[in-house]
Protein backbone atom coordinates (compact mmCIF):
# COMPACT_ATOMS: atom_id res chain seq x y z
CA UNK A 1 0.00 0.00 0.00
CA UNK A 2 0.99 3.21 -0.85
CA UNK A 3 2.58 6.05 2.04
CA UNK A 4 -0.37 8.00 3.53
CA UNK A 5 2.12 11.11 3.65
CA UNK A 6 5.23 10.86 2.15
CA UNK A 7 8.03 13.87 1.35
CA UNK A 8 10.97 14.19 -1.04
CA UNK A 9 13.68 16.15 -0.80
CA UNK A 10 10.77 18.73 0.91
CA UNK A 11 12.11 22.41 1.69
CA UNK A 12 10.66 25.19 3.00
CA UNK A 13 12.56 28.55 3.09
CA UNK A 14 11.27 31.87 4.73
CA UNK A 15 13.19 34.37 3.35
CA UNK A 16 17.24 33.52 3.80
CA UNK A 17 16.17 30.71 6.52
CA UNK A 18 15.51 27.21 6.24
CA UNK A 19 12.46 26.08 8.42
CA UNK A 20 12.77 22.67 6.58
CA UNK A 21 15.61 21.82 4.77
CA UNK A 22 15.89 18.23 2.79
CA UNK A 23 13.52 15.78 4.39
CA UNK A 24 12.83 12.45 3.35
CA UNK A 25 9.87 11.05 5.07
CA UNK A 26 7.90 8.64 4.38
CA UNK A 27 4.87 7.54 6.91
CA UNK A 28 2.79 4.34 6.76
CA UNK A 29 -0.93 3.86 7.39
CA UNK A 30 -1.98 2.10 10.99
CA UNK A 31 0.75 3.83 12.81
CA UNK A 32 0.45 6.98 15.44
CA UNK A 33 3.71 8.98 14.98
CA UNK A 34 5.01 11.59 17.34
CA UNK A 35 6.68 14.68 15.69
CA UNK A 36 8.70 15.96 18.21
CA UNK A 37 11.39 18.45 18.20
CA UNK A 38 12.01 21.94 20.12
CA UNK A 39 10.66 25.13 19.34
CA UNK A 40 11.38 26.73 15.78
CA UNK A 41 12.55 22.54 14.67
CA UNK A 42 9.91 22.81 11.83
CA UNK A 43 7.14 21.20 13.22
CA UNK A 44 5.00 23.27 12.67
CA UNK A 45 5.99 24.06 8.78
CA UNK A 46 6.00 20.34 8.24
CA UNK A 47 2.15 19.95 9.07
CA UNK A 48 0.68 23.60 7.33
CA UNK A 49 2.54 22.20 4.19
CA UNK A 50 0.91 18.78 4.83
CA UNK A 51 -2.17 20.75 4.99
CA UNK A 52 -1.97 22.80 1.48
CA UNK A 53 -1.41 26.05 4.19
CA UNK A 54 2.13 26.78 2.79
CA UNK A 55 4.07 25.55 -0.58
CA UNK A 56 7.06 23.68 -0.71
CA UNK A 57 10.31 26.03 -2.15
CA UNK A 58 11.42 22.66 -3.35
CA UNK A 59 10.56 19.22 -2.95
CA UNK A 60 7.57 17.11 -2.56
CA UNK A 61 4.70 16.37 -0.24
CA UNK A 62 2.22 13.95 -1.06
CA UNK A 63 -0.78 12.68 0.52
CA UNK A 64 -1.98 9.81 -0.33
CA UNK A 65 0.27 9.78 -3.72
CA UNK A 66 -1.68 13.48 -4.20
CA UNK A 67 0.15 17.28 -3.87
CA UNK A 68 -2.14 18.75 -0.59
CA UNK A 69 -5.74 19.98 -2.01
CA UNK A 70 -8.74 19.79 -1.95
CA UNK A 71 -8.80 15.91 -2.68
CA UNK A 72 -6.89 15.39 0.19
CA UNK A 73 -8.79 17.26 2.94
CA UNK A 74 -11.39 15.09 2.60
CA UNK A 75 -9.21 12.30 4.15
CA UNK A 76 -7.06 14.12 6.32
CA UNK A 77 -8.81 15.61 9.78
CA UNK A 78 -6.26 18.19 11.30
CA UNK A 79 -6.01 19.87 14.26
CA UNK A 80 -3.94 23.05 14.17
CA UNK A 81 -2.56 25.01 16.80
CA UNK A 82 -4.05 27.96 17.86
CA UNK A 83 -8.22 28.18 17.82
CA UNK A 84 -10.11 27.60 14.42
CA UNK A 85 -13.61 28.41 15.06
CA UNK A 86 -15.83 31.40 15.37
CA UNK A 87 -15.91 31.50 19.23
CA UNK A 88 -20.07 33.02 19.15
CA UNK A 89 -20.74 29.89 17.98
CA UNK A 90 -22.93 27.06 19.85
CA UNK A 91 -20.95 23.65 20.22
CA UNK A 92 -23.86 22.31 18.67
CA UNK A 93 -23.60 24.70 15.61
CA UNK A 94 -19.97 23.64 15.46
CA UNK A 95 -20.63 19.74 15.26
CA UNK A 96 -23.56 21.12 12.14
CA UNK A 97 -21.28 22.87 10.84
CA UNK A 98 -18.84 20.50 10.56
CA UNK A 99 -21.00 17.56 9.53
CA UNK A 100 -21.84 20.06 6.56
CA UNK A 101 -18.30 20.32 5.50
CA UNK A 102 -17.25 17.00 6.18
CA UNK A 103 -19.13 13.63 4.79
CA UNK A 104 -16.97 11.42 7.03
CA UNK A 105 -18.38 13.06 10.11
CA UNK A 106 -19.74 11.09 12.77
CA UNK A 107 -22.22 13.19 14.69
CA UNK A 108 -23.01 10.45 16.76
CA UNK A 109 -19.17 9.65 17.60
CA UNK A 110 -18.91 13.13 18.74
CA UNK A 111 -21.93 13.37 20.85
CA UNK A 112 -20.30 10.51 22.76
CA UNK A 113 -16.83 12.37 23.47
CA UNK A 114 -19.01 15.39 24.60
CA UNK A 115 -20.65 13.84 27.04
CA UNK A 116 -18.39 11.91 28.21
CA UNK A 117 -16.18 14.95 28.61
CA UNK A 118 -19.05 16.58 29.96
CA UNK A 119 -19.07 19.68 27.79
CA UNK A 120 -22.82 21.50 27.39
CA UNK A 121 -23.51 21.39 23.75
CA UNK A 122 -25.77 24.75 24.13
CA UNK A 123 -23.19 26.78 25.14
CA UNK A 124 -21.15 29.38 23.02
CA UNK A 125 -17.39 28.19 22.55
CA UNK A 126 -16.20 31.36 24.31
CA UNK A 127 -18.35 30.81 26.99
CA UNK A 128 -15.93 27.68 27.62
CA UNK A 129 -12.91 27.47 29.63
CA UNK A 130 -9.59 27.40 27.47
CA UNK A 131 -9.25 23.75 28.21
CA UNK A 132 -13.12 22.93 27.63
CA UNK A 133 -12.49 24.93 24.01
CA UNK A 134 -9.66 22.66 23.03
CA UNK A 135 -11.25 19.43 23.57
CA UNK A 136 -14.23 20.34 21.96
CA UNK A 137 -11.92 21.43 18.76
CA UNK A 138 -9.94 18.05 19.17
CA UNK A 139 -13.17 15.85 19.48
CA UNK A 140 -14.68 17.32 15.94
CA UNK A 141 -11.47 16.43 14.52
CA UNK A 142 -11.49 13.07 15.91
CA UNK A 143 -14.80 12.27 15.14
CA UNK A 144 -14.26 12.18 11.41
CA UNK A 145 -13.84 9.07 9.88
CA UNK A 146 -10.18 10.28 8.10
CA UNK A 147 -7.25 8.12 6.49
CA UNK A 148 -4.39 10.68 8.55
CA UNK A 149 -5.48 12.76 11.58
CA UNK A 150 -3.07 15.22 11.90
CA UNK A 151 -3.19 16.94 15.75
CA UNK A 152 -1.14 20.32 16.43
CA UNK A 153 -0.18 19.84 19.88
CA UNK A 154 -3.69 18.48 21.19
CA UNK A 155 -3.49 18.24 24.66
CA UNK A 156 -1.50 21.12 25.66
CA UNK A 157 -4.25 22.79 27.37
CA UNK A 158 -6.16 20.04 29.23
CA UNK A 159 -5.86 18.72 32.47
CA UNK A 160 -3.93 15.28 33.01
CA UNK A 161 -7.81 13.09 33.49
CA UNK A 162 -8.84 14.45 29.93
CA UNK A 163 -5.58 13.68 28.69
CA UNK A 164 -5.92 10.00 29.45
CA UNK A 165 -9.22 9.96 27.95
CA UNK A 166 -8.48 11.92 24.91
CA UNK A 167 -5.54 9.29 24.20
CA UNK A 168 -8.04 6.43 24.74
CA UNK A 169 -10.27 8.21 22.30
CA UNK A 170 -7.26 8.15 19.84
CA UNK A 171 -6.28 5.08 20.39
CA UNK A 172 -9.92 3.59 19.90
CA UNK A 173 -10.95 5.73 17.08
CA UNK A 174 -7.90 5.31 14.79
CA UNK A 175 -8.47 2.64 12.24
CA UNK A 176 -5.96 -0.07 11.28
CA UNK A 177 -5.75 1.70 7.79
CA UNK A 178 -5.64 5.21 9.02
CA UNK A 179 -2.91 7.06 10.63
CA UNK A 180 -2.24 9.73 13.53
CA UNK A 181 0.46 11.93 13.21
CA UNK A 182 1.04 14.09 16.76
CA UNK A 183 2.98 17.22 17.52
CA UNK A 184 3.64 18.07 20.95
CA UNK A 185 5.96 19.06 23.76
CA UNK A 186 4.38 16.48 26.05
CA UNK A 187 6.29 13.40 25.24
CA UNK A 188 5.60 11.10 28.70
CA UNK A 189 2.26 11.77 28.44
CA UNK A 190 2.14 10.15 25.09
CA UNK A 191 4.89 7.88 24.45
CA UNK A 192 2.82 4.76 25.67
CA UNK A 193 0.81 5.30 22.43
CA UNK A 194 3.15 6.02 19.82
CA UNK A 195 4.07 3.19 17.05
CA UNK A 196 6.94 5.74 16.02
CA UNK A 197 8.58 8.89 16.75
CA UNK A 198 10.51 11.80 14.74
CA UNK A 199 12.64 13.81 16.07
CA UNK A 200 13.11 17.22 14.01
CA UNK A 201 15.77 19.20 14.85
CA UNK A 202 16.64 22.58 12.96
CA UNK A 203 14.77 21.68 10.22
CA UNK A 204 16.16 18.11 9.35
CA UNK A 205 15.01 14.73 10.83
CA UNK A 206 17.38 13.66 13.06
CA UNK A 207 15.34 10.71 14.73
CA UNK A 208 13.66 8.22 13.20
CA UNK A 209 12.57 4.82 14.76
CA UNK A 210 10.18 3.12 17.08
CA UNK A 211 9.82 3.75 20.88
CA UNK A 212 10.68 0.19 22.02
CA UNK A 213 13.88 0.44 19.75
CA UNK A 214 14.85 3.65 20.95
CA UNK A 215 14.19 2.02 24.65
CA UNK A 216 16.28 -1.08 23.84
CA UNK A 217 19.29 1.00 22.41
CA UNK A 218 19.37 3.88 24.96
CA UNK A 219 17.66 2.60 28.02
CA UNK A 220 16.10 5.31 28.22
CA UNK A 221 12.58 6.97 27.29
CA UNK A 222 11.73 8.70 24.95
CA UNK A 223 10.99 11.71 26.87
CA UNK A 224 14.80 11.03 28.35
CA UNK A 225 16.66 11.22 25.11
CA UNK A 226 14.34 14.27 23.80
CA UNK A 227 16.08 15.97 27.32
CA UNK A 228 19.65 14.42 26.20
CA UNK A 229 19.44 15.57 22.56
CA UNK A 230 18.40 18.55 22.36
CA UNK A 231 19.42 20.15 25.98
CA UNK A 232 20.24 23.59 26.01
CA UNK B 1 -6.71 2.11 34.80
CA UNK B 2 -3.52 2.17 32.32
CA UNK B 3 -1.26 -0.74 33.22
CA UNK B 4 2.02 0.81 35.45
CA UNK B 5 5.18 0.75 33.35
CA UNK B 6 8.59 1.80 33.43
CA UNK B 7 9.84 4.20 31.17
CA UNK B 8 12.80 3.20 30.01
CA UNK B 9 12.39 -0.55 29.46
CA UNK B 10 10.70 -1.70 25.96
CA UNK B 11 7.53 -1.35 26.36
CA UNK B 12 6.16 -4.50 24.92
CA UNK B 13 8.22 -6.62 27.15
CA UNK B 14 6.74 -5.05 30.34
CA UNK B 15 3.25 -6.13 28.59
CA UNK B 16 4.57 -9.47 27.80
CA UNK B 17 5.67 -9.74 31.88
CA UNK B 18 2.14 -8.51 32.72
CA UNK B 19 0.22 -10.69 30.82
CA UNK B 20 2.33 -13.76 32.17
CA UNK B 21 1.80 -12.15 36.03
CA UNK B 22 -2.02 -12.41 35.20
CA UNK B 23 -1.41 -16.38 33.93
CA UNK B 24 0.38 -17.38 37.35
CA UNK B 25 -1.74 -14.90 39.55
CA UNK B 26 -4.76 -16.70 38.32
CA UNK B 27 -6.60 -13.69 36.60
CA UNK B 28 -6.14 -15.61 33.33
CA UNK B 29 -7.16 -19.39 34.35
CA UNK B 30 -5.51 -21.76 31.45
CA UNK B 31 -8.01 -21.97 28.62
CA UNK B 32 -9.28 -18.36 28.49
CA UNK B 33 -10.22 -16.08 25.87
CA UNK B 34 -8.41 -12.87 25.60
CA UNK B 35 -9.63 -9.84 24.85
CA UNK B 36 -8.83 -8.59 21.75
CA UNK B 37 -5.76 -6.56 20.68
CA UNK B 38 -7.83 -3.18 20.74
CA UNK B 39 -9.60 -3.78 23.97
CA UNK B 40 -6.35 -4.91 25.66
CA UNK B 41 -4.33 -1.73 24.21
CA UNK B 42 -7.21 0.67 24.88
CA UNK B 43 -7.40 -1.04 28.70
CA UNK B 44 -3.26 -0.73 29.25
CA UNK B 45 -3.52 2.74 27.24
CA UNK B 46 -0.75 1.04 24.59
CA UNK B 47 -0.12 1.60 20.85
CA UNK B 48 -2.30 -1.24 19.82
CA UNK B 49 0.85 -2.65 17.24
CA UNK B 50 2.84 -2.62 20.97
CA UNK B 51 0.44 -4.89 22.59
CA UNK B 52 0.19 -7.26 19.22
CA UNK B 53 3.73 -7.40 19.41
CA UNK B 54 3.88 -8.76 23.09
CA UNK B 55 1.25 -11.27 22.00
CA UNK B 56 3.11 -12.24 19.20
CA UNK B 57 5.96 -13.08 22.03
CA UNK B 58 3.73 -14.94 23.86
CA UNK B 59 2.50 -16.89 21.51
CA UNK B 60 6.12 -17.77 20.08
CA UNK B 61 6.91 -18.99 23.64
CA UNK B 62 3.62 -20.93 23.94
CA UNK B 63 1.90 -19.21 26.49
CA UNK B 64 -0.93 -17.90 24.11
CA UNK B 65 -2.43 -19.68 21.16
CA UNK B 66 -4.52 -18.08 18.82
CA UNK B 67 -7.53 -19.94 16.42
CA UNK B 68 -7.36 -18.07 13.22
CA UNK B 69 -11.26 -16.77 13.56
CA UNK B 70 -12.10 -16.96 17.11
CA UNK B 71 -9.29 -14.89 18.96
CA UNK B 72 -6.36 -15.81 21.34
CA UNK B 73 -6.81 -17.91 23.98
CA UNK B 74 -4.45 -19.02 27.28
CA UNK B 75 -2.22 -22.12 26.79
CA UNK B 76 -3.76 -25.78 28.55
CA UNK B 77 -0.17 -26.92 29.26
CA UNK B 78 -0.73 -26.82 32.90
CA UNK B 79 3.12 -27.67 32.85
CA UNK B 80 4.22 -24.75 30.88
CA UNK B 81 2.24 -22.47 33.44
CA UNK B 82 4.42 -24.05 36.35
CA UNK B 83 7.65 -24.19 34.84
CA UNK B 84 7.35 -20.07 33.97
CA UNK B 85 5.70 -19.72 37.57
CA UNK B 86 9.20 -20.86 38.69
CA UNK B 87 11.28 -18.74 36.35
CA UNK B 88 9.36 -15.87 37.17
CA UNK B 89 9.99 -16.60 40.98
CA UNK B 90 13.72 -17.40 40.45
CA UNK B 91 14.15 -14.01 38.74
CA UNK B 92 12.76 -12.56 41.80
CA UNK B 93 15.46 -14.23 44.02
CA UNK B 94 17.87 -13.19 41.84
CA UNK B 95 17.13 -9.39 41.73
CA UNK B 96 16.61 -9.71 45.84
CA UNK B 97 19.93 -10.74 46.22
CA UNK B 98 21.57 -8.51 43.37
CA UNK B 99 19.77 -5.93 45.75
CA UNK B 100 20.85 -7.33 48.74
CA UNK B 101 24.39 -7.48 47.49
CA UNK B 102 24.40 -4.08 46.89
CA UNK B 103 23.22 -3.12 50.38
CA UNK B 104 26.32 -4.76 51.46
CA UNK B 105 25.10 -8.06 52.72
CA UNK B 106 26.71 -11.17 51.88
CA UNK B 107 24.23 -14.43 50.62
CA UNK B 108 24.97 -15.96 54.20
CA UNK B 109 23.83 -12.96 55.78
CA UNK B 110 21.04 -12.25 53.95
CA UNK B 111 19.40 -15.77 54.30
CA UNK B 112 20.01 -15.27 57.97
CA UNK B 113 18.29 -11.82 58.04
CA UNK B 114 15.33 -14.20 55.78
CA UNK B 115 15.35 -16.80 58.08
CA UNK B 116 14.73 -14.29 61.33
CA UNK B 117 12.50 -11.97 59.54
CA UNK B 118 10.26 -15.53 58.78
CA UNK B 119 10.37 -16.45 62.62
CA UNK B 120 9.17 -12.69 63.59
CA UNK B 121 12.26 -11.12 65.17
CA UNK B 122 12.20 -7.24 64.37
CA UNK B 123 15.16 -6.05 65.98
CA UNK B 124 18.42 -7.85 63.98
CA UNK B 125 21.43 -7.08 65.66
CA UNK B 126 24.19 -5.69 63.85
CA UNK B 127 26.95 -8.43 62.73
Amino acid sequence: MRPILECQKLTKKYGNFFALSNVDLSLERGKIVGLLGPNGSGKTTLIKLANGLLTPTEGHIMINGLEPGPATKKIVSYLPDHSFFNGHMKVKHLMAYYADFYRNFSTERALKMLDALEIDKDKRLNALSKGAQEKVQLVLVMSRDADLYILDEPIGGVDPAARDYILRTILSNYSENSTVLISTHLITDIEQVLDHVIFLQNGQISLNTSVDEIRTEYGKSVDALFREVFKC
Amino acid sequence: MPWNLDDDRPIYLQLMERIQHDIVSGTYQPGDKLPSVRDLAVDAAVNPNTMQKALSELERCGLVYSQRTSGRFITDDAGLIRQMRTEMAKEHIRDFFVQMHKLGFSDEETLDMIRRTLKGETHETDS
